[in-house]
């Protein structure tokens, strides 16, 4: 699908995951989604930045205007070099945890979102794509 | 570091949180809180989050956490000013904030405080009746 606009952040820090935050807010503006959709994506987008920042040791997001069939979306991609996910299925279950979490931040921004997916292995690091559509 | 200001009113704490608050904010808030707490004997923390635009589930952790802690110190802790938007999202991701009491608005959140001091001060009375 074709990307209509990009930026691309680093999360080393925690203030880093409010810019991320902000930086959502202004994407699923211009997308011009509703304000619960603006709110469920920038707030899968905290999770997700701080699940990078936590678990992956930092990282990166990508931040994306995509369109497709005629509609717009806002689509993050968070990248990191961390130790990986060895269960994906256990780490989308509520409630699951590996740190000091509440284990709500994968599933949760699954939930909050359109489309989701997750790639990771063990060793080299997690790729977790989000999208939501206007 | 940045603080989140705290004041006063009577025995009662307000706390307004008009920035997007990273992780440290937030927990340096906590403990700012519950230090306050103990100083000034306050009997009630409301909080005021009519401007985030997010809570995420480490705020409302945090949330949950001064509830808990306010409790055992003796005091009522209610956070007012939840935008829809922000609770619709809430439940969604899981959060219920079942350990917080909830106001619309600050007005309903200080009569909540102050209806729940009198009912503990009647039953302090009845007692030594």
């Amino acid at each position: 699908m074709p990307t209509t606009k990009t930026e691309r952040l680093d999360i080393k820090a925690s203030d880093d995951v409010v810019r991320v935050r902000q930086l959502t807010r202004a994407y699923a503006l211009e997308v011009g989604l509703s304000l619960v959709d603006q709110t469920k994506v920038i707030t899968a987008s905290s999770e997700l930045a701080r699940n990078t920042l936590d678990y992956g040791g930092g990282g990166e997001v990508t931040v994306e205007l995509v369109e497709q069939g005629g509609r717009r979306g806002v689509r993050l991609t968070f990248d990191d070099k961390g130790p990986g996910i060895v269960d994906i299925e256990q780490a989308l279950k509520d409630g699951f945890t590996s740190g000091k979490g509440m284990g709500l931040g994968l599933g949760g921004a699954k939930r909050l979102c359109n489309d989701f997916s997750i790639a990771s292995k063990p060793g080299e690091g997690t790729k977790v794509m989000i999208a939501r559509w206007k | 570091m940045d603080r989140i200001p705290i004041l006063k009113f009577g025995n009662t704490l307000l706390v307004t949180i008009q920035v997007d608050m990273h992780d440290r904010l937030a927990t340096a808030l906590e403990e700012d809180l519950t230090a306050k707490i103990v100083a000034h004997t306050a009997r009630g923390v409301l909080i005021d989050i009519s401007a985030l635009e997010i809570v995420d589930s480490f705020m409302g952790r945090m949330l949950d956490n001064i509830a808990a802690v306010s409790r055992i110190l003796d005091a009522d802790t209610v956070v007012v000013g939840m935008r829809p938007a922000v609770a619709i999202t809430l439940v969604e991701l899981g959060l219920s904030l079942t350990g917080v009491k909830t106001a619309l608005n600050v007005e309903r959140g200080m009569a909540l405080i102050h209806s729940r001091l009198a009912e503990s001060e009647a039953d302090d009375a009845d007692d030594e009746d």
